[in-house]
């Protein structure tokens, strides 16, 4: 007998629509579907899909709880062994919602559960600790390479068999470590390592250092009267025609645009560029993503002191971290420069 | 982003949906928003009512600017 899985996807790889349909509700379909298919064929027979749940990503990501606890209803009368979700690539929401369903899969029905992702994908930092999350590449080009990886993985845990180390199975390191009799003592590993060192030559260490990627909170405005408050946003938001060409997903560049004088974006000039959301609301009334209507008139009554001129704007959409970073750090050059007191950033 | 900028010292709110997100990427001050395709309104309320919405967000956020904070805070 076939040991039994139910595979997760979202609302694309299901085939049921694109950004326009991510709000839909949790549902279950039997057998396989879409990346489901080729996992089928990695699995020969040992694994079957008996089922395949699907979700909206942004529904899963603006209602986790409910999700997971729908989705939890809809597979338990599966008897299943195993589960599987994605793989998300470099899909936020998507990415999110794996991680976040395996968890609970893993959690409450004490089954092995994982999925696969790019190294960037902000489920990642949020899951990684918690499931196995196959490496992928960033885009579903990398399918055929992330398949046979997942699917080698899940066998391996349904056997009971004993997972090596990530390099091996290609998972991303969960930050465990594990006792194991070396064939040289601590002292001559040291000194090896260290000898490699000198002579400029690769060595690799057995004990990475965790990154600590924080930064400390800025200091409190004292009198927002006189603070001057810049708009910032990853939502996209661009006059109307994307007159620098912002990409829709993975962002080469950001945008600065003039908004003084301006008292509210209206639609016949502004829209967004963002390719990762429904751009419906946001192309009909511009303000749900940049609040410059509510900010504006804050600035009327003396709330705050100004709205900086200039509004600052890019796609986070599969965006590289490189290149977000390497964004902010300009933006927030000019912003310093201009005198800025604090910035609103808004994301979708 | 959000990093980028607040490592000059200039306060940053971050106003976004995905609270986990914003939170694991290292946001410091945040607020939760309304829905993905529209944080900041929403499109089955009126005009007047939706604008109220918005409002009060951004208020929110212009709070939390003002709020001496020395850890990751979300300003419910």
């Amino acid at each position: 007998m076939a040991y039994r899985v139910v595979h997760y996807i979202n609302q694309f790889f299901a085939n049921i629509g694109g950004e326009e349909m991510a709000h839909i509700t949790p549902e279950v379909r039997t057998g396989a579907l879409g990346p489901g298919l080729g996992l089928m064929r990695e699995f020969q027979g040992e694994v079957e899909i008996v089922a395949t749940v699907i979700c909206g990503d942004s529904y899963f990501n603006e209602n986790p709880e409910a999700a997971i606890k729908t989705i939890i209803e809809l597979i338990k009368p599966f008897n299943i062994d195993g589960f599987i979700a994605g793989p998300a690539f470099n899909a936020g929401r998507y990415g999110t919602a794996c991680g976040a369903i395996c968890k609970a899969v893993q959690d409450e029905l004490k089954i092995p559960a994982i999925t696969g992702m790019y190294i960037e994908n902000p489920g990642v930092d949020l899951y990684r600790k918690d499931i196995y999350i196959i490496e992928t590449a960033n885009a579903a080009t990398g399918m055929r390479k992330a398949l046979p990886l997942m699917a080698n993985l899940m066998k391996k845990l349904l056997r009971g068999e004993e997972i090596l180390d990530p390099e091996i199975e290609g998972y991303i390191p969960k930050g465990k470590r594990k006792n194991y009799f070396a064939e040289e003592i601590g002292a001559t590993r040291a000194v090896n390592m260290l000898l490699k060192k000198l002579k400029g030559e690769e060595f690799k260490t057995e004990y990475p250092m965790p990154e600590f990627d924080r930064v400390p909170p800025g200091k409190a405005i004292k009198d927002l009267s006189k603070a001057r408050i810049a708009l910032v946003t990853s939502g996209g938001i661009v006059p109307k025609g994307n007159p620098d060409h912002i990409e829709s997903s993975s962002a080469s560049k950001f945008g600065v645009y003039n908004i003084s004088g301006i008292e509210y974006l209206t639609n016949d000039k502004y829209q967004t560029a963002h390719g990762g959301y429904d751009p419906v609301y946001a192309n009909e009334d511009p303000n749900r993503v940049l609040p410059l209507d509510a900010l504006r008139d804050l600035e009327k009554e003396g709330v705050i002191g100004s709205i900086h001129p200039y509004f600052y704007t890019t796609v986070g959409n599969g965006t590289a971290v490189k290149s977000a970073k390497a964004f902010s750090e300009q933006i927030a050059e000019r912003l310093r420069q201009d005198g800025v007191d604090a910035v609103i950033l808004t994301s979708t | 982003m959000v990093k980028g900028i607040e490592a000059t010292g200039i306060p940053v709110v971050h106003i976004c949906t995905i609270v986990p997100i914003s939170k694991t990427v290292g946001a410091n001050r945040i607020v939760p928003a309304v829905a993905i395709p529209h944080p900041l309104g929403n499109p089955k309320l009126t005009k007047e009512e939706e604008y109220k919405l918005r409002r009060r967000i951004v208020e929110k956020a212009l709070k939390a600017l003002t709020t001496e904070i020395t850890e990751q805070t979300v300003f419910e």
